[in-house]
């Protein structure tokens, strides 16, 4: 178990910059996730961090000690792959015993560790057999398995349940997370999915185009976007031009269009420092559509269905005051409104946040 | 009654490929003295003649000598050409492989005179090992082909997992690569044997005097006479160059079935 650190990492292909200059903690033990969109560098940082690549400037510190220059096989890392990339001429058990044989472990105790291995990822009975007769999240697992039984320093993981069906991805990520608790490795684990990366974290790492937008806790990161990005990517968030018109007394009054004056509570808004151009944010969920009048302390404004997206248990509408469409997600009450019908939008400004614009 | 017709001319076509081929076994097992029909009986009596001639047996060896160092040599450098070719970004790789495969559209003879030709300039003489060499040139394609067909296909993934695992390069390349590309390193080999064994055109422009490989030993022997024994050594060649060949794909098969991706 170790921390990891990147110093001032910039990475290049040719003219191509993957990695802007850019430096990250992440503390021993810690599960820290990388998360954005394809090309956005957070795969390239991994697998900067593995070895596969070597950074163009920067640093490398894997446990305080400055890793640049050593091979990826004697950083003794567990990296797990989005495809498993188990090796299919090899028993599963040959195939967990793998790097066991490249340390120094006695011959007598590597039965012992690969069954103690596949007993954690509750596979015990599939050691004879052979990668293909295994299910996706079965395999899943017995990567893992190898992973983890090498105690690594580093547990890297890419994209490691994003070929796997979506009933399976969410038992996986439990029982990935359980996993990681139970034997406190430090581990990166690279996703573009937000929801993984809202259940499974300590830290959220937000990249976009090479660049870190905001590192922070899963909370942190939702409630308290950095940056418009940030707010567009963790869930759909409505976003408009407005002007910061006062601060003071725990407060950061915001002049939006639509809703006018807004007092939002001052931590939600931590990077306004005066007045000038703002930008509102309103997340999709916290926009309420309703017939009633506004609850106090609340923001209300009139408004038409335009648009209603059926979800099961939510719906998403789209919905216009004035000029503008926005978007809400609500919980399903009763029965869900129809297009056409008009409405009341709901907002508390406790559920707000501001960017500086 | 189209498809009677379609069916028929498939017969047709069949027995035009491979009548002449099944008259030589046959005939090799005639025992009349002449190498032609009518048979007068069956007999192993010119495969013992042939077990006992000096001159095929001489050719047999050089031959099977021959086959198996083209493969061992063909195999060695395919599989690493491959590997540079796959797996590492080399300046020009499409010329090169282009250059490497070329053989395979060059007419044999063009590359017989021209190998001849250039050694010929250089002033070194005909030698065994300048056999080899023509034999190397005109084989390696095939390994290649087959080779990097297959390396394709082993994802770059299940290197860096191992090699995360502790397995150096090397390591990585003996425990994973090679097992996983062991099918088409054998399927490869086996294309080098089978068509050197078999060649003639390059052979005859590239042999030392007094060398002989089975097909120029079959031809010289055509020369004089046709006789039976030739039939009977055609049988064994054709039970070598196709049943290796075979014998070959199954243990492939077996093998990739085994670990298979």
């Amino acid at each position: 178990m170790s921390s990891v650190t990147l110093n001032n990492i910039v990475k290049r292909f040719g003219n191509f910059t993957a990695v802007h200059r850019s430096s990250l903690e992440i503390p021993e033990g810690a599960f820290v996730t990388l998360l954005g969109p394809s090309g956005c560098g957070k795969t390239t940082n991994l697998r900067m961090i593995a070895g596969l690549l070597d950074p163009t400037e920067g640093e490398i510190l894997i446990g305080g000690k400055r890793v640049n220059d050593v091979p990826i096989h004697k950083r003794n890392l567990g990296l797990v792959f989005q495809n498993y990339a188990l090796f299919p001429h090899k028993t599963v058990a040959d195939n967990v015993a793998f790097g066991l044989k490249y340390r120094n472990v006695p011959a007598s105790e590597i039965p012992k560790r690969v069954s103690d291995a596949l007993e954690l990822v509750q596979l015990p009975h599939v050691a004879h057999r052979y990668p293909k007769e295994l299910s996706g999240g079965q395999q899943q697992r017995i990567a893992l398995a190898r992973a983890i039984v090498i105690e690594p320093d580093v547990l890297l993981l890419d994209e490691p349940l994003s070929a796997l069906d979506a009933n399976l991805r969410e038992d996986m990520r439990v029982e990935l997370k359980r996993i990681q608790e139970r034997i406190g490795v430090t581990t990166v684990f690279v996703t573009h999915d937000q929801s993984e990366a809202l259940a499974m974290s300590d830290q959220i790492v937000v990249m976009s185009a090479g660049r870190v937008e905001q590192v922070g806790a899963p909370e942190e990161v939702y409630n308290t976007p950095a940056s418009e990005f940030v707010a567009n990517f963790l869930g759909a968030s409505n976003i408009f031009d407005s002007q910061c018109t006062a601060i003071g007394g725990g407060s950061v009054t915001v002049d939006a269009p639509i809703f006018g004056q807004v007092a939002i509570p001052a931590d939600k808004a931590p990077r306004i420092e005066g007045q000038g151009p703002a930008k509102l944010v309103v997340r999709a969920e916290k926009l309420h559509l309703s017939q009633d009048a506004a609850p106090e302390g609340g923001v209300s404004v009139p408004a038409t269905v335009e648009t209603v997206d059926y979800q099961g248990q939510a719906v998403r509408y789209f919905v216009r005051a004035g000029d503008t469409q926005l978007q809400a997600i609500n919980m399903i009450d009763g029965h869900p409104f129809n297009e056409g019908d008009q409405v009341n939008l709901h907002l508390r400004p406790q559920d707000c946040a501001a960017l500086p614009g | 009654m189209g498809w009677q017709i379609v069916r028929a001319w498939t017969v047709l076509v069949y027995l035009f490929m491979f009548l002449p081929v099944a008259v030589v076994v046959l005939l090799s097992f005639n025992a009349s003295q002449f190498g032609s029909f009518p048979m007068t009986g069956f007999s192993f009596r010119w495969f013992v003649e042939l077990a006992q001639n000096e001159a095929i047996l001489r050719a047999f060896r050089t031959s099977v000598v021959l086959g198996l160092l083209t493969a061992l040599i063909s195999t060695t450098l395919g599989v690493l050409a491959s590997l540079a070719l796959v797996r590492y970004r080399v300046a020009g790789a499409n010329l090169i492989s282009t250059l490497l495969i070329a053989p395979i559209l060059v007419p044999e003879v063009v590359l017989a005179v021209a190998l001849l030709l250039f050694l010929n300039f250089l002033q070194i003489n005909k030698s065994f090992t300048l056999l080899l060499l023509g034999h190397v040139i005109f084989t390696l394609p095939f390994v290649i082909l087959v080779v990097q067909a297959r390396l394709v296909s082993i994802k770059r993934d299940v290197e860096e997992a191992a090699m995360s695992l502790g397995a150096s390069p090397q390591q990585t390349f003996f425990q994973v690569t090679l097992p996983l590309m062991l099918p088409a390193v054998l399927a490869g080999a086996l294309f080098a044997f089978t068509i050197s064994f078999d060649d003639i055109t390059g052979t005859l422009f590239w042999k030392p005097g007094g060398v002989e490989t089975v097909p120029t030993q079959i031809f010289a022997m055509l020369r004089n006479s046709i006789s039976p024994e030739i039939n009977a050594l055609g049988t064994v060649m054709i039970v070598m160059t196709v049943g290796l060949p075979l014998l070959g794909l199954a243990i492939a098969r077996k093998l990739s079935t085994k670990g298979g991706n």
